[in-house]
């Protein structure tokens, strides 16, 4: 009977308000959605600010690592200090270390600065060569070896710039902190200047960052990403190669083919909470499965990707399910109703309509397995490793890094260049990234069919 | 598809089978983030000048590496451990009950640990007592155990700026925070008198590294990287640093001395400056004839070029080992070390 009474109130508002004028009820509810919009649109847009945040400190620290400054000289190449022997053979040259070199760029130094009449005072040969880094013996020698037959030639080299000098040009050192740095000093950095005016030092796009292998901490400027590229791209093949046909036959005997009963439904829970389990866990199963039982090398592309796999395996499956749940029953029963077996009925009509959802779901997840760093913890990936993996299949067992280990890696190093390394290293994780997910979206937007 | 899949398992087996019999021509190294960069730059300069390849270098912790080294004698396990402090006979145990006989200690030199604050704050004389009345939980005042009341450095001694008080100190898993409990805690509370206080109450002297709870000491559990960020955030600040750490960093940090020293590998090295430790390795004698070039690597990063005094470990900030001549020979001979006593 009350809600009677009520109804008659709200008829008796009505009717004696004109229809144009909102009333109390309406402003209510309408002051409530513009609240509800207020908050929404405060959070989108908290979202985006962090965002902006982020992505603008990592490239405000970051896109100075693709510009590196190298020091042109031409170094004479002395047969009486390289090959002492005269035999030119590479045996007897490569007893010559690094070491060795050094005196020869400081000499090829100390020519330039006097051929283009540099001088600074205050500064001896010793402190004008600690503006290269010390990476350019090690570069010379290789080239030296490689090519013994230039010896006793003078050779132009483009020899990296040390850390501090390459920070001077990029805003990092000033020479007030200069001056205070026990490794460079406002002397050397007047000298850079120097010979940039005479055109020995420029800085110029970096490439050796997408290829040069990891540096210790005495040469930040020579450090690049080859080594961890290579480690990822090996890690991904292997999580492609084994969690797709894993998980679309896993997903199509689930799907399709399972009974349903009590034993598929724990399957099932199980993979639903597989997906949630933290990636340590995994690092922790590998470590013990893979390289402790199986006796799989450490720090092997191949053990990343095994654990990786693991992880990777319940969002294939989830997104494989999805997709083949999507296709309508009338399809596989056309297929059935002309004659296909089951068999049949999935491989040439329901798995090619789920393809485009499948491949969305697996891309997502090697994303997702890309930027994933705890697992390689624990089977001795997060390393310093110089040599490139040899080429696939040998390769997955050689030592290898990965882009977001790179990153971890160079954020602990003492000397403050490698910060500009590390966030330049995201940069490169982000760019894949979002190149993963352009594909998985354009796939999805071009093949995916709604019924 | 069907024929696909079925080549792609194929191939991933004959993959993950191969690995099994392949040799390992790689030296493994694990341990100390403190060794790791002395031991990356010796990596580096061996792959550079030997026809070696160039030996992976993990860190994870003194105590992980050497847990790692002791777990049996193989191909998939590690080499050598990096340590930056002593191996404890426990782990020597657990080496010996795991098939790892013989090890070699290998000291590389000594590590000083010093204390920086913002390079425009002011200049700080310490010793280790204003450590310890700053830090601990409980002080000796006025002849009395009392709860650590001190705010600000010049309320413990009047030459001390008047900062409040604000230190960012290693967490209880590094190494290096063993070296500050015993070098500058353990010797303040002596000094300071509070160690006789304490004993005198019945007390152990344990309870001098028992820290203030108010917030004024901050467990870094991250690296010195994170150290230095929280002295850049919070102006009266102080950092504990590794010496290298430091060195690298002159521009943004004013270090403290610590009894009337500055700290430098001239002071460490002649033990002037009282807080520095020795840093090791420890090599799984088994493997020095198996995994190629182990042998040479050992001798190349005590030679004279690497780790002596004009070396590039000692231009990163290590302090030679004054007796770096014998650990050569003894390297050279491969002999082992004993127990522990």
């Amino acid at each position: 009977m009350t809600d009677v009474s009520v109804f008659g109130n709200v008829a008796k508002d009505i009717q004696t308000k004109s229809i144009l004028e909102p009333d109390a009820r309406t402003r209510r509810r309408n002051a409530a959605e513009a609240r509800f919009r207020l908050w929404g649109a405060i959070a989108v847009a908290l979202g985006v600010l962090a965002l902006v945040g982020l992505l603008a400190s990592i490239f405000s620290n970051g896109l100075s690592s693709f510009r590196q400054t190298y020091v042109t000289l031409d170094v004479f190449l002395d047969p009486a200090k390289l090959d002492k022997d005269g035999s030119r053979d590479p045996a007897s040259i490569a007893k010559v270390s690094t070491f060795g070199y050094t005196p020869l760029i400081e000499k090829a130094l100390a020519e330039a600065m006097a051929a283009k009449g540099i001088s600074v005072d205050g500064m001896n040969a010793k402190a004008a060569s600690e503006l290269i880094s010390k990476e350019a013996p090690a570069s010379l020698r290789n080239h030296v070896i490689a090519n013994p037959s230039e010896i006793g030639e003078t050779v132009s080299f483009d020899l990296l710039a040390s850390g501090r000098i390459d920070g001077y040009y990029k805003g990092r050192v000033t020479m007030e902190s200069a001056a205070l740095d026990r490794n460079t000093s406002p002397e050397q950095l007047q000298l850079a200047e120097r010979l940039k005016e005479a055109g020995i030092l420029t800085t110029r796009f970096n490439w050796d960052f997408f290829t040069a292998p990891d540096a210790s901490d005495t040469r930040p400027e020579a450090s690049g990403l080859g080594v961890a590229i290579l480690g990822s791209a090996y890690m991904m093949l292997i999580v492609l190669v084994l969690s797709l046909p894993l998980g679309v036959a896993a997903s199509i005997y689930l799907e399709e083919f399972a009974p349903q009963n009590r034993f598929t439904d724990l399957i099932e829970v199980n993979i639903a909470n597989l997906a949630a389990v933290p990636s340590i866990v995994f690092g922790i199963l590998g470590l013990a499965v893979f390289i402790n039982f199986a006796g799989l090398p450490q720090s092997a592309p191949i053990v990343g990707g095994l654990v990786l796999t693991l992880m990777t395996l319940p969002t294939i499956i989830i997104a494989t399910r999805a997709a083949l749940k999507a296709v309508p029953p009338s399809i596989r029963d056309a297929a059935l109703g002309v004659g296909a077996s089951k068999m049949q009925s999935i491989f040439h009509h329901v798995l090619p309509l789920a393809m485009p959802g499948i491949l969305t779901g697996t891309i997502i997840g090697l994303a997702q397995a890309l930027g994933e760093t705890a697992p390689l913890l624990l089977i001795g990936m997060v390393a310093f490793v110089r040599e490139y993996p040899a080429g696939p299949p040998d390769g997955f067992f050689d030592p290898a890094s990965a882009l977001p280990v790179q990153v971890y890696n160079w954020t602990q190093r003492g000397d403050p260049a490698f910060v500009e390394r590390a966030s330049g290293a995201i940069i490169v994780l982000l760019v894949f990234l979002i190149l993963m997910n352009l594909i998985a979206i354009i796939l999805r937007r071009r093949f995916e069919r709604r019924w | 598809m069907k024929k696909y899949l079925g080549s792609c398992a194929v191939a991933a087996i004959v993959l993950a089978t191969a690995g099994v019999v392949q040799a390992r021509d790689q030296i493994q190294i694990a341990g100390s983030s403190t060794v790791l960069p002395y031991a990356s730059i010796v990596a580096e300069a061996f792959g550079e000048n030997f026809e070696f390849p160039t030996p992976v270098v993990e860190s994870g912790g003194s105590g992980a590496g050497r847990k790692k080294l002791c777990e049996g004698v193989g191909e998939n396990t590690v080499d050598i451990a990096n340590s930056s402090s002593r191996i404890k006979q426990s782990d020597i145990d657990t080496c010996a009950a795991n098939g790892v006989k013989e090890i070699q200690e290998v000291r590389i030199g000594y590590d000083g640990i010093v204390f920086a604050s913002e390079i425009n704050g002011p200049e700080y004389a310490f010793t280790p007592a204003d450590w310890h009345n700053a830090l601990a939980a409980k002080v000796l005042k006025d002849g009395q155990l009392v709860d650590n009341p001190y705010k600000a450095w010049n309320e413990i001694r009047a030459d001390l700026p008047a900062q409040p008080i604000l230190a960012f100190i290693p967490g209880t898993k590094h190494g290096t925070r063993e070296v500050f409990d015993e070098k500058v805690l353990i010797a303040g509370c002596e000094e300071n008198g509070t160690a006789e206080a304490i004993k005198a109450a019945g007390g152990e002297e344990k309870e001098c590294m028992t820290l203030r709870t108010d917030g004024v000491s901050v467990d870094i559990d991250g690296d010195y990287t994170e150290t230095l960020a929280r002295v850049d955030a919070n102006k009266n600040g102080i950092g504990v640093f590794g010496l290298s750490f430091y060195q690298n960093n002159t521009d943004k940090l004013r270090v403290g001395t610590m009894g009337g020293v500055v700290p430098s590998v001239e002071t460490i090295a002649s033990g002037e400056y009282p807080v520095s430790r020795p840093l090791y390795f420890y090599v799984k004698n088994a493997h020095l004839d198996v995994i190629p070039g182990l042998q040479e690597y050992v001798e190349f990063f005590v030679s004279d070029e690497m780790a002596g005094p004009n070396g590039p470990l000692a231009a990163y900030g290590l302090v030679s080992d004054p007796e770096l001549a014998k650990t050569q020979a003894a390297v050279k001979a491969r002999t082992p070390m004993g127990a522990l006593n």
